[in-house]
This record gives C-alpha cells, structure tokens and sequence, in this order.
C-alpha cells in the first residue's frame, strides 16, 4: 500500500476518506445550481466599464489626431480637410475649421488599452460595452465612422459619483459662494476713464510725489 | 410457447435493450454533468436536449465505415458484434417481475455471467485486429482485467446462489428476504466492483483510456461500429445493474410487488447504474498494477470469504 501512497502530501489522509470525499464533493455539486452560462440565449451580465468596442461621436471630434498618435500599434485612421467659414458679419474675419473626412478604427489592430479615450480633449471617443461584432474576414474589422456612430446608442451612462466625493469641477466652480462683499463691489477694472478719474481726484497726491522726486 | 410469441418477445427484449442503454446514456450525460457543475446537453430535441443520444446515433450513421488497411479485415468487421449481442442475449433471461422475463432459464446467473465474459471478446478481437499499438495495448490490459475479474463475479454470483440455492434469476428473488442484504454485503461490493472492472468503467477504464492510449481497442473504428461499441459499454452498465438488483436487492420485492414489481426492478436498477455513473465522475482511473492489486489481495479473498459465510449460513439455517 505504501507504493500507492507515495504521492500523497502529509496532510492528506489517503485511501478510503480520500474517496468519499470525492463522491461527497460531486455530489454537493450535483445538488447546487450550475455555472454555466447559456451565453446565445442569456445575455451575459458585463460589468461597468467593459471595454466592448470604441463608439465616436463624430460631432465632438476635431480632427486633432491625438488619439490616432497616442495609439500603440497605430490602428486610428483619421482625414481631414480644412474650411474656410465666411464671416458672419460685414467687416468680420473668415474662419477655418476642420472638417472630419474619415475617421476609422482597426479592430483587428486595436488592443483594447483606451488610450485614446482617455487622450480626446473632447469626449468624442467612448467605450461601449458592446462586444458582438466577429467577421469571418479580418479586413472587415476596420470600422468607419458611421459604424462606431452607431455604437454610441450603446455607451452607458457614466458611473455615478461616490455619495461622498467631490464635486465635478463645473459644479463646484457654480456653486462657489461670492467672495467676501460680492461681486458688485470689487474693484472696477483698470479701464483708461478709472485712471482719468482717479488722477483728478487727487491732483494734491500727484504734484506732492512730483516734489518729492524732484 | 406459440411463434407468435416468441416473435412478441424477441422484439420486447430487442426494444429493452435499445431504450434502456440510451436512458442511462443521457442519465450520465446529464448527471455527470450537474456533478461538475455543467449543465450538459440542451439543444437536441428541445427540452434540456433528451434527443442527445439519438442526435448521436444519426450522426454516427452518416460517417464513412473505414477498415485499416493492415486490419484483419473479418475480425475487425466483426467485433462489435461479438460485443454487442452477448449483452442482447443476457438481456434476455433477467426478469423484471415474476412473469416478466424474455426466456426463463433454469441456470440464469450461469448464463449471464458466462454472456457477459464473452462480451469481453470483441473488445479483444477489436484490439488484435486493429493493426495498430494502441489498440492492442487496450486489448492486452483487457485480457489481463478479465482475467483477474471473471473470479471475483462467478464467487460473489456463487454465494448468493448457494444462500437461495438455485441457479434460476428468479428462484434467487423468490428466496432472497431484506437480511441478505447485510448477510451478503461483503459478496454485493465485490460484485459491484467486479463488474466496474468487467464494463471497463472508470475507475477499471485502463483498457479504454482515452488520455494514455486513445481509447485502446477502439482506435480504429469509426462510424456505426463504433456506436455498436458505445451501445455495448451502456447495455453492459444496463445488464450488469439489473443483475445487481436481481442477485442483491431484491428485484421485484417492494410495497405493491404484485401490480408494480417490474418498476421496482427497474428503478433499484437505475439506482445502480447512477452509482456507476457516480463513481465514474468522482474517481480517478487505477493503474493496471493497482488493478491487478485490488483484485487478487482484496476482492478474491474477501469474495472466498463471503462463499464460506454464506456456507455456514446455510447450514446453520437448514
């Protein structure tokens, strides 16, 4: 018997418990529910902030090409052309303003770090937990535009904050209570009539310093 | 016995002998896996997959029959064969109630005993016919099972036809009274084991082990053949947990015997079957040496030691 045991660690206790411990352990199993997860037929419940696919909102973007250069293996394409806006009134300057011609994501490149989310100055890259989207050809993986458009319909709500944390930033700036004696009585801009007035109201103050600089 | 009748049994045995295996398949199928925390097959037929099996046997039916060049060509095509009918034929003389039986013959345990040695057969023909190591690995390591396990059945069977003193299946029920079950539990285990050992299930699957020499003596076969061998390895666990149920339970014994005995078999048999499914799912596989070990120093013994307590027993009685 010793020659069975011999890979046995000290602990264990082999031979007849060993056994019974086996068929008790597949039968408790047998008696709680499974773990399988029927996935075609139940969704599977993601947890927030999965990183599915990246949505785009092609308002927020200004071609500004941060996202496509922070991208590690390169798989953002963006073109883009500049306009030339008229002025909108007589006299005025004319504007230039890009224009998104193609904004694409490789997905078959992508690996899934978001550094561009977290780089876009404007929110215009989201992540959505959308995650159903294999094609039987890898070169059908590089999404245009209007596709990761339709993926933003599936970007969540962001987390709300903490009970307890700070406030965002625009809120807080909003609710900032006015400086002591409020707004209405700090100190009027440095203007050119304040200077004028201020010169005539002491005259005195002025020849005196010009006496004491002479 | 008119033609008519026997016609009319024939087929009642060929009908047990295709249902029941598939109901203990798919028992498996989903027991072991619950057991693992699975759910098992789902799809096949719509309510949690119940057409599995039968899904199975239509896929195995489409597949090319292919023979190994260098087979032994009439060997090869006949082992399942050899393999599966012995099981058919046993089936036959296990009665399910009083006057529920295909054939009643006098020597039934002799019969089904000697039936199901001669199951072992075809998975030794398949082995040496094969043409392939593997193959006649499984089937030497099943010549060595069968030879170590035909003696501890034939005892243990021996015992409880020396305690009702006949060799008839039902005889044997007739006699058999609840304090047998602890007079020959000793003899009951080493059956059960035995007959693990003899259906090359787990943990005795040396012969088949499909992770150390891909399932041994049926390598080579594809397709319908190898379905007969499949059907042969369920009708065995059938065959031998009825036989269970008959020699050490009871059989038809039970509230209501008279109206209902045949479930009662039935379901003391079924019982045993989930055992087997159980041990299956629980245990590790045995190494041959092991195997070897457990038969000679424990289960001959002990089962040589049932015979004398069942000897005494009868003296005392009588």
């Amino acid at each position: 018997m010793s020659a069975q045991r011999r890979g046995a660690r000290p602990g264990d206790r082999p031979g007849l418990p060993g056994l019974l411990k086996g068929l008790a352990t597949t039968a408790r199993t047998l008696s709680r529910p499974t773990h399988t997860a029927e996935y075609p037929d139940t969704k599977p419940a993601l947890p927030p902030r999965s990183r599915g696919v990246i949505a785009l909102t092609e308002e927020n973007c200004t071609s500004c090409m941060l996202c496509a250069r922070e991208c590690p293996d390169w798989c953002i394409y963006i073109d883009s052309h500049k306009e030339t806006l008229p002025a909108t009134t007589e006299g005025g300057r004319e504007r230039q303003r890009n224009v998104l011609d193609r904004f694409a994501i490789d997905f078959s490149l992508c690996m899934y770090c978001g550094i561009c989310i977290e780089v876009c100055p404007f929110d215009a890259l989201h992540w959505s937990p959308e995650f159903e989207y294999a094609e039987i050809d890898i070169r059908d993986l590089l999404h245009e535009k209007d596709r990761l458009g339709q993926w933003m319909q599936t970007v969540p709500p962001p987390p709300a904050l903490d009970p307890r944390s700070a406030d965002p930033a625009e809120v807080a700036a909003a609710n900032r209570p006015p400086r002591a004696g409020g707004l209405r009585e700090r100190p009027a801009p440095r203007s050119a009539r304040a200077a004028k007035t201020a010169a005539a109201e002491a005259p005195s103050a002025t020849a005196a310093q010009e006496e004491a600089e002479s | 016995m008119t033609v008519l009748e026997v016609v009319i049994r024939t087929v009642a045995v060929l009908a047990a002998f295709l249902v029941l295996p598939l109901l203990v398949g798919q028992t498996e199928h989903k027991v072991m896996a619950h057991m693992q925390g699975r759910l098992g097959p789902m799809y096949a037929g719509g309510f949690h997959g119940w057409a599995q099996l039968v899904a199975d046997g239509v896929k195995f039916v489409q597949k090319e029959d292919v023979v190994p060049v260098a087979a032994d060509r009439w060997v090869f095509r006949l082992a399942p064969g050899v393999a599966l009918v012995p099981y058919l034929v046993a089936m036959s003389v296990i009665p399910l109630a009083p006057n529920l039986v295909g054939a009643d013959v006098d020597a039934g345990a002799l019969f089904v005993v000697a039936l199901a040695g001669i199951g072992i057969l075809g998975t030794l023909m398949a082995g040496w016919s094969s043409a392939n190591k593997y193959s006649l690995l499984g089937a030497m390591r099943s010549a060595a099972q069968l030879l170590s396990y035909e003696l501890p059945i034939v005892l243990s069977v021996a015992s409880v036809a020396l305690a009702a003193g006949t060799l008839s299946l039902s005889g044997i029920v007739r006699e058999w009274s609840w304090w047998w079950l602890v007079w020959q539990l000793p003899g009951a285990v080493v059956f059960l084991v035995a007959a693990l050992a003899e259906l090359q299930r787990p943990p005795f699957d040396m012969p088949v082990a499909d992770s150390e020499i891909v399932f041994g003596p049926y390598t080579e076969y594809t397709g319908l053949r190898f379905a007969f061998f499949l059907l042969s390895e369920y009708a065995g666990i059938v065959l031998m947990s009825l036989l269970f149920a008959v020699l050490f339970l009871g059989g038809w014994r039970g509230p209501w015997a008279d109206s209902v005995g045949w479930l009662w078999t039935l379901l003391k048999g079924f019982a045993i079957a989930v055992l087997i499914v159980w041990l299956r799912v629980a245990w590790p596989r045995l190494r041959e040496d092991q195997l070897q070990r457990l038969a000679w120093i424990w289960l001959v013994p002990i089962a040589i030691a049932q015979l004398a307590l069942t000897g005494v027993g009868v003296v005392l009685i009588g």
